[in-house]
């Protein structure tokens, strides 16, 4: 089993901050994505992963080894960008091949793996044409096979699937994880989207302005968010935030509204708190009888497949609500939405999470 | 309508331009006698006598040789310098970058003829004086700058990303730079050494300043067509003929990409 550490990486280009202190461990055999909004620093940690950039300070040790210096050429690595990257005047199979030639495999054998890894991505037919001459869901497939062919160490992947359409993104993903599952290297995946990083599994880190928020096994950081950043990170719609002064068992808003705190949440000392809550826990229908109830104006209605998201507004607050079926609301109309208030995390004033919602079994499904 | 019109402006224009090269190659294939004793828009009785006679005598053709030579070199050494020249300017960011890409342009402001006179006394002082690699060195300091402004116009165009994936993949930067990366650019690098040839062939000055008898340019030679008897007309009207011929053929290979060459690459 290899470990690739980072120890305290940061790298300053210019005044900017790209990556802020990250210290991470990653195991091989494991998948790790990297989750995060645009610019939170997850191509650059990628890059520095892979050699292509150095930290200016920290290191990187692979199976004990500090690689920090080391060139990309003289590590084990794969990469997979976001756009699709091939050697456009290679035939498909000279792609594949060209990382095995480069290492001495005997002819047979080159052969034999470009033939094995175009069969997994189902791009068999294809290795006599030119990379031009493929669709971008095949351009991709190619540059996988050439990452995977080589049966590197680390392989990274960069927001693979954001330029593909919608279903093509989603039978790749499927396959993908299912490769990875297989392999026995570090796979590191980058995405914007939570729902992608529900989908993958494994491990995730979050991460928010060039640092690594919170790192674990994905569905734990998911229902534990340690801080509102990763919170609203790893929420997609963004969490419901509310700011309220908790008294005597009850949680005030400044606009006035109060929630009575049940359960869990009747333990939380006085002070001042924040409370979140994800869209899919607000509700068009009462559910429960401690549901709490509340008036919102109609903002938006945004019916997207099978399910909508209602924007409102409700005492001057954004909210938003994800709700299974069609909901075609008028803007301006009014509409009274339950809270299920055993849903709530709770995050303190500096915005660490204080409470979190006992987890159901159900919740797994998400 | 107004397309037709439009038509019909393209077609005259297209005549007018015709028009001298035309002429040159009916002067070309008459005697002397008939082009000076009657006014013909078709040779009567054409003739091939000045082409061989270019392409017999010695000290004729051996100014075709001499050119080609010359800017044969310039066309190697330009295109030789430029392209990691221009590679690292398309990649890396380095001090000034900025300052010296534009100064290298500005190298072409300067008329030639300015150079003139410290190029000939450099190549004496040396002993370059009246050879070959004298007109090409000399040349590139016009053909270099253009050069490394079309080729990395090119070379912007081709992402970085696949730069770093031979890498990744464990390609050596020579092997990737001739193996990955000059495919991907070869219709910049053809436009360029196209442009290259056409001002060395065409540059007279610094060519005929630079050489005597060893190198001496084709379009030197022409002169001596000028004798104690007047103008050979037709040896020199075939002689044009000539030069124009190695210009068509390269203008032949680069023709569906010379358009993105004038925008130095960047379309």
């Amino acid at each position: 089993m290899t470990i690739m550490a980072l120890k305290r990486v940061t790298r300053l280009v210019g005044e900017e901050l790209h990556l802020d202190d990250v210290s991470l461990n990653l195991q091989s055999g494991q998948l790790y994505v990297l989750l995060g909004q645009t610019s939170a620093g997850k191509t650059s940690l990628l890059r520095v992963m892979a050699g292509l950039d150095r930290p200016s300070e920290g290191q990187v040790m692979l199976g004990g080894v500090d690689v920090t210096q080391k060139s990309v050429r003289q590590r084990n690595v794969a990469m997979v960008y976001q756009q699709f990257v091939n050697y456009p005047s290679f035939t498909v199979y000279d792609n594949i091949a060209s990382p095995l030639r480069l290492r001495g495999f005997r002819r047979a054998e080159v052969d034999r793996r470009v033939k094995e890894t175009a069969e997994l991505l189902h791009i068999e037919a294809l290795l006599g044409r030119l990379p031009a001459e493929l669709s971008g869901g095949q351009q991709q497939r190619l540059a996988i096979a050439r990452a995977l062919v080589k049966e590197a160490d680390l392989l990274l992947l960069d927001e693979p699937l954001v330029n593909l359409d919608y279903k093509l993104r989603e039978e790749l993903r499927t396959e993908l994880k299912a490769l990875f599952a297989r392999r026995d290297a570090i796979v590191v995946y980058a995405t914007t989207e939570p729902m992608e990083a529900l989908i993958m599994g494994g491990n995730v880190v979050v991460m928010g302005e060039g640092r690594a928020l919170q790192a674990g096994p994905t569905l734990e950081v998911y229902h534990r968010p340690g801080s509102i950043r990763v919170a609203t990170t790893f929420s997609d719609p963004a969490m419901n935030m509310i700011d309220v002064s908790v008294r005597d068992g009850q949680a005030r808003t400044k606009t006035g509204l109060a929630l009575p705190l049940r359960g869990s949440l009747a333990n939380l000392g006085p002070g001042r708190y924040r409370l979140g809550v994800r869209a899919n826990h607000l509700f068009l229908q009462r559910r429960r009888e401690a549901d709490i109830e509340l008036e919102g104006e109609v903002d938006l209605a945004e019916i997207s497949g099978s399910e909508t998201f209602v924007h409102l507004r409700h005492n001057n607050l954004d909210w938003v609500i994800q709700e299974e079926g069609v909901h075609p609301l008028q803007r301006g109309s009014a509409v009274t939405f339950y809270l299920d208030p055993e849903k709530l995390y709770v995050f303190g004033d500096t915005g660490a999470l204080e409470l979190a919602p006992a987890t159901t079994p159900l919740d797994h499904a998400a | 309508m107004r397309y037709a019109f439009g038509k019909i402006a393209l077609v005259f224009y297209l005549l007018l331009l015709m028009l001298p090269i035309y002429w040159l190659i009916v002067t070309s294939l008459q005697t002397n006698a008939q082009i000076l004793g009657s006014f013909d828009l078709f040779p009567p009785d054409p003739t091939l006598a000045n082409f061989t006679r270019i392409l017999t005598d010695r000290t004729w053709y051996e100014g075709y040789i001499n050119s080609l030579t010359y800017v044969g070199l310039n066309v190697v050494i330009s295109l030789s310098v430029a392209l990691p020249a221009a590679y690292a300017f398309s990649r890396y960011k380095f001090i000034g970058d900025k300052h010296m890409f534009f100064w290298l342009l500005s190298n072409r402001m300067a008329p030639a003829a300015v150079f003139l006179l410290p190029f000939f006394n450099l190549y004496s002082t040396v002993g370059l004086f009246d050879t070959h690699i004298a007109v090409a060195l000399a040349h590139c300091l016009f053909t270099v700058p253009l050069a490394v402004w079309i080729l990395e116009g090119f070379m912007s165009g081709v992402p970085k990303e696949i730069d770093e994936t031979a890498y990744i993949d464990g390609y050596s930067f020579p092997r990737f730079f001739v193996f990955i990366f000059m495919p991907l650019i070869k219709a910049g690098i053809g436009v360029t050494a196209f442009f290259c040839f056409m001002f060395s062939w065409v540059e007279l000055l610094l060519a005929r300043t630079l050489t005597s008898v060893n190198a001496k340019p084709i379009a030197v030679t022409m002169t001596r067509t000028v004798g104690a008897a007047g103008i050979d007309w037709g040896t020199l009207a075939a002689a044009g003929v000539l030069t124009i011929v190695p210009g068509a053929i390269v203008i032949w290979f680069v023709r569906n990409y010379i358009a993105k060459g004038f925008a130095l690459g960047r379309v």
